[in-house]
């Protein structure tokens, strides 16, 4: 079973996306709903809003950083946002889970998202190009020496993987793409 | 595939704001504290409905200077409104960048027969709706989210309720009906009511607004099948904003949690004063302008 953040966001086509490589799935909205769970998806949606919510609860947080001990996170636009090292905005939670730094809309307003293919290149599968929406999305600054880069996009680091958990600063979900979902929790 | 920007990149947006509440403000203080209490995106206008509906007169597109001012001092979306079928002032909305343009009934009407053709626009729009109908006609001429009309300004929530709950039932027992007659009734292609009869749901996301001032009317909407609210007047005309604000996003989230409803409605002093539907001559009726 695969838990996705569901506080606000597009939570709903990650759950589609579970279905479609055959694993359970299940919206987490509180502490309690991370036990039992395999790994967890934080998807997009607006990283202020998320990290207002969960600023309410701090049990709910240390939760999540104490299941990122364990099993594997997987990260899309403001889901990375939330799991890397610094944003350099302090209305919004980083919770250190990837040694990465990311600026935020860093391509400018709705009018500057596109979708385009992204080059996928990771250890455990052959390298291809898969589809991805960038909608009002991140860039990410700087990577810690442990992370290793696992997509490209016009040679910039859109995906990133480090022990267990990835995040990438698009949409592989909303352009229908598995791949990303099989790799992390599929192995 | 080189880079691209089609009508799934505008719904996708949309897609990015579910679970969220979507908040009227009309200065850089407003659009401050509603980041800060957790809105997913502000809808930047000069006067709310319900002081559109006091003053009369014109309502038009707000100053660009004062959308940009918003613009300038919060990181999350920023929507702003244009006059039904009022082309100019969407075209003025997408050169100052605007996330998403509302083509709303609150403002007065521009043009009584035809709304803004949205397709060629890169901005994505938003458009209010009453049925299955005007949703489908929006949706044809571009929209990439529809919103409930419900009565704006009015601070009741009962003309959300009924457009919400016409829109739900409308879809499900659209697939047996007699289609090519249903597109003709909507004035929409065949191809759009076929795919809709056959998914069940809108091809958009479908939120709700208009009348949206407690925590518990936010609840109510997201149950009946919102994937979003939408609320104008509702928080910057109650006694206190920020924690009604607060709230009403607590309520969004945990709308099936009414424990977590009735935790987030405890400490609200008073909510905006609201007007029966008896005492809105229909004439004067936002929800009435555009099918």
């Amino acid at each position: 079973m695969v838990g996705v953040l569901a506080l606000q966001g597009n939570f709903a086509s990650h759950i589609q996306i579970l279905n479609e490589i055959g694993l359970d799935s299940t919206l987490v909205k509180n502490l309690e709903d991370l036990s039992n769970l395999q790994g967890l998806i934080l998807p997009g949606g607006e990283s202020t809003t998320m990290s207002n919510l969960l600023l309410r609860d701090q049990s709910f947080i240390d939760g999540i950083k104490f299941f990122s001990d364990n099993k594997p996170i997987f990260g899309t636009c403001a889901g990375l946002i939330l799991m890397s090292k610094n944003s350099f905005d302090k209305k919004v939670l980083n919770m250190n889970i990837l040694d990465v730094e990311v600026n935020r809309n860093a391509y400018g307003r709705q009018v500057h998202s596109f979708d385009d293919s992204i080059n996928l290149q990771c250890k455990s599968v052959k390298s291809q190009s898969i589809k991805a929406s960038f909608i009002r999305a991140p860039k990410i600054t700087s990577i810690g020496k442990d992370v290793e880069i696992i997509c490209k996009h016009n040679n910039e680091i859109v995906g990133v993987k480090e022990g267990m958990h990835m995040a990438v600063t698009c949409h592989p979900e909303l352009q229908n793409e598995t791949l990303l979902h099989k790799l992390c929790f599929k192995g | 595939m080189s880079q691209e920007y089609d009508f799934k990149t505008k719904v996708a947006l949309a897609e990015m704001l579910k679970g969220g509440v979507i908040m009227d403000v009309t200065n850089v203080e407003q659009a401050k504290i509603a980041e800060e209490s957790g809105a997913v995106s502000v809808m930047a206008l000069e006067r709310i409905p319900s002081d559109i509906r006091t003053d009369g007169g014109v309502a038009r597109m707000s100053n660009p200077h004062m959308i940009k001012e918003i613009q300038d001092n919060v990181s999350i979306p920023v929507m702003a409104k244009c006059r039904i079928g009022h082309f100019a002032e969407a075209q003025i909305l997408q050169a100052l960048e605007v996330d998403f343009i509302d083509e709303s009934e609150v403002l007065t009407m521009a043009d009584e027969d035809f709304h803004v053709d949205k397709h060629p626009f890169k901005a994505p729009f938003v458009c209010g709706a009453r049925n299955l109908g005007e949703a489908l006609r929006r949706v044809d001429e571009g929209a990439a989210l529809i919103r409930t009309k419900g009565e704006a300004g009015s601070g009741n929530i009962v003309e959300a309720v009924r457009h919400m709950k016409m829109i739900t039932s409308e879809l499900k027992s659209l697939k047996e009906q007699d289609l090519s007659e249903k597109s003709k009734e909507f004035r929409v292609p065949l191809a759009l009511v076929e795919e809709v009869a056959k998914n069940g749901k809108l091809p958009v996301p479908n939120f709700a607004a208009g009348g949206i001032a407690t925590p518990a009317d936010a609840s109510l909407m997201m149950q009946l099948g919102a994937e979003t609210v939408f609320v104008g007047s509702g928080i910057f005309k109650s006694e206190d904003p920020s924690e009604r604000a607060h709230a009403i996003v607590q309520s969004v989230t945990h709308f099936s949690d009414a424990k977590k409803v009735l935790s987030a409605s405890y400490k609200l002093k008073d909510a905006m004063k609201g007007i029966l539907m008896s005492d809105i001559p229909e004439d004067q009726r936002f929800s009435e302008r555009g099918e």
